[in-house]
């Protein structure tokens, strides 16, 4: 067991996390403890399993050895306690998934309307702020096919925080987009982890990590290879996979 | 103006498209004459059609016997439905028109060649009927007219209350047509064996379209079910009924339904109901079932990322979707069902087609086959055409802004 770095008790506990698809072994074994406030950045050559992990976080994937709790509730197959941990943890996606046939405001005012049954003023007046921190309040408006790739990926995350959540996910949520619009996203990202935001990332954007990361876990083969702070992981990477992979990402 | 700020471009370098406006003539040389051989195929294929034409006009004009028809219109219309109980009939046609008028007023913008010749088509129908059927269609033209007004007026107000009207028109159709009670109550009963005629084919259609449509997306959602039992019932019962003729299911209904039910006498038109809504929601599930294959697992996931249940996710997110991308392999179901209809004569039921049969039974009118089956098919083509411009319109609307 890692000793905590933070003061309070840890909101995401994973314990020998096992994960199989068919007769692949797709994660084997995922230690990992995140607190509250803590900005977690998972980074690793394509099929490590990270993907796959943060999935695992709100049973879009299910896992099939090991113990996950999510904000104290333990993940098993209780349908209500799936969706009492998906109400608490928001998720961005690489491919946006925004529901095409609704504007952008009913995106994200739809679950906080149905799930959290707030009247639809509240969820718009809350939507409408969400909008303007997100930088496009403009758009509300608007279909998603209407958007830029930048603007559809913020929307999706006000869509996530428009359920007030205390964990969000991000799974690659910048490899979707055209370079000129990563900065955007990843702008307001930053933004979300400086007002306390607990966050897991999947990315491969170094910048980003050395300037908001807290804890950095290197993925390889289903494994964590390597975690550490982004001083560590960057200058004084322990292993020889880290040292590789690192040199190959930076490198141009 | 400097290189380095970016400006918006000057009306000059903005040019509008080249337009495509041509003259009849223009267009005639561009579409049909546009090389020899084009012209050659033109004139051939006109030839073909004006003599084709001529002699169907001929017959038309000056040899058929359109009497057949005028003197049976009440009997291709209703059937044998009672002359006393005629007026709820006109009465479902008028509210039918108030809420078309409605309808089109608040959401078919753009279309005013339709709404033209829609509206004005009882008055032109109202000046080949005679005595009742005239001033009924009058009062249906003008109700047509008034909710197209009313519309126009009040629009947005009535948009709840025109939804509404459609939901509720449904069983007050059929609350109508059918009644209640004995001679003496204000709605007397009409027994279903009295139905027929077009009334009764657009009743099957109708019921038909009301009923498989929740069944058959229940089906298909069945049968994408993540439990294994339902799963099997639902392709087993999916398969079964497209394995089997329409024919073979309206028999079934007709005589197997009394067996299976003993004691219980269910309604001959009730029990061809429930044969066409059942035939039909097989098809319904699997033309669902394509539209629920074609969106992507990203939609699923993102809903149930926000914590979602299933049939939170189904309705709001997975079938509005999904039936938006099947509507015009829908439409073509319905207007399938609309002719299957025409099958409940060989069970003895008096529909649009058996009334024909009938029609050309009677003695004064032996062999005149050609007049009726024109007619009946101008009826079922008028009827078809109407559903599919319907969807098309619906469709064009659905995708606005995507």
């Amino acid at each position: 067991m890692t000793e905590p770095n933070h003061s309070t008790d840890p909101i995401i506990i994973c314990r020998d996390v096992h994960k199989w698809y068919g007769h692949y072994h797709a994660l084997r074994g995922i230690n990992m403890q995140v607190h509250k406030g803590e900005v977690v950045v998972i980074f690793g050559p394509s099929g490590s399993g990270k993907s796959t992990f943060i999935r695992t976080i709100n049973r879009l994937e299910e896992h099939q050895r090991g113990e996950i709790i999510v904000d104290g509730i333990r993940l098993t197959h209780d349908v209500r306690d799936i969706e009492r941990i998906r109400m608490e943890t928001g998720m961005v996606f690489q491919q946006f998934n925004l529901f095409p046939h609704l504007t952008v405001i009913d995106n994200i005012t739809l679950a906080p309307i149905w799930v959290r049954k707030w009247s639809k003023a509240q969820a718009e007046e809350i939507g409408m702020q969400l909008l303007k921190r997100v930088g496009i309040p403009e758009q509300a408006r608007k279909y998603p096919g209407q958007l830029s790739g930048g603007q559809q990926q913020r929307v999706a995350i006000a869509r996530a925080l428009a359920m007030q959540p205390k964990i969000m996910l991000f799974d690659e949520p910048t490899s979707a987009l055209d370079p000129e619009m990563i900065k955007e996203v990843l702008d307001v990202m930053t933004e979300l982890a400086d007002s306390g935001m607990t966050m897991m990332v999947v990315t491969h954007e170094m910048g980003f990590a050395r300037a908001v990361a807290d804890t950095m876990y290197f993925f390889d083969q289903g494994q964590i290879v390597e975690s550490g702070t982004p001083e560590q992981i960057f200058g004084d990477p322990k292993e020889a996979r880290t040292k590789l992979f690192l040199s190959q990402i930076l490198s141009h | 103006m400097s290189a380095s700020t970016p400006s918006l471009p000057s009306r000059a370098e903005v040019l509008p498209p080249p337009t495509e406006r041509y003259t009849v003539l223009g267009w005639l040389r561009k579409n049909l004459f546009s090389t020899w051989y084009n012209a050659l195929l033109t004139v051939i294929f006109g030839v073909i059609v004006i003599l084709l034409l001529r002699s169907v006009v001929e017959w038309a004009l000056t040899q058929a016997r359109w009497e057949v028809i005028t003197a049976n219109v009440r009997l291709f219309m209703v059937g044998q439905y009672p002359t006393a109980a005629t007026w709820r009939a006109w009465a479902c046609v008028v509210l039918l028109a108030l809420l078309i008028g409605l309808s089109w007023g608040i959401w078919g913008r753009n279309q005013r060649a339709g709404a033209i010749a829609f509206g004005a088509l009882p008055f032109v129908l109202a000046t080949l009927a005679q005595d009742e059927a005239r001033i009924a269609l009058l009062i249906t033209g003008v109700a047509g007219v008034i909710g197209f007004a009313l519309s126009r007026w009040r629009g947005p107000q009535l948009q709840r209350i025109s939804i509404i009207g459609w939901v509720i028109y449904f069983p007050l159709v059929i609350l109508l047509i059918s009644g209640f009670g004995g001679a003496n109550s204000p709605l007397p009963l009409v027994p279903t064996n009295l139905w027929g005629g077009l009334l009764l084919t657009l009743l099957l259609t109708v019921v038909g379209i009301v009923f498989s449509f929740p069944l058959g997306v229940l089906l298909a959602l069945g049968r994408q079910s993540s439990l294994p039992i339902v799963r099997a019932l639902c392709v087993i019962y999916i398969e079964v009924i497209r394995g089997v003729p329409l024919i073979t299911v309206l028999f079934m209904a007709q005589l197997m339904l009394p067996l299976f039910l003993p004691g219980v006498t269910i309604d001959r038109v009730v029990r061809a109901m429930a044969g066409i809504v059942l035939f039909s929601a097989a098809y319904l599930a699997e033309n669902v079932r394509g539209g629920l294959q074609a969106i992507p697992r990203g939609q699923y996931e993102a809903a149930r990322a926000l914590g979602l249940n299933t049939w939170k996710m189904m309705l709001l997110i997975i079938l509005p979707q999904a039936l938006k991308a099947v509507i015009p392999i829908l439409v073509g179901q319905f207007i399938a069902l609309f002719k299957d209809t025409s099958l409940v004569v060989i069970v003895g039921l008096l529909d649009l087609m058996g009334i024909a049969k009938a029609v050309l039974a009677q003695p004064d009118f032996l062999g005149l086959q050609a007049e009726v089956y024109l007619f009946v098919a101008l009826i079922y083509g008028v009827f078809c055409y109407l559903m599919s411009a319907f969807s098309q319109r619906l469709e064009a609307r659905l995708s606005a802004g995507r």
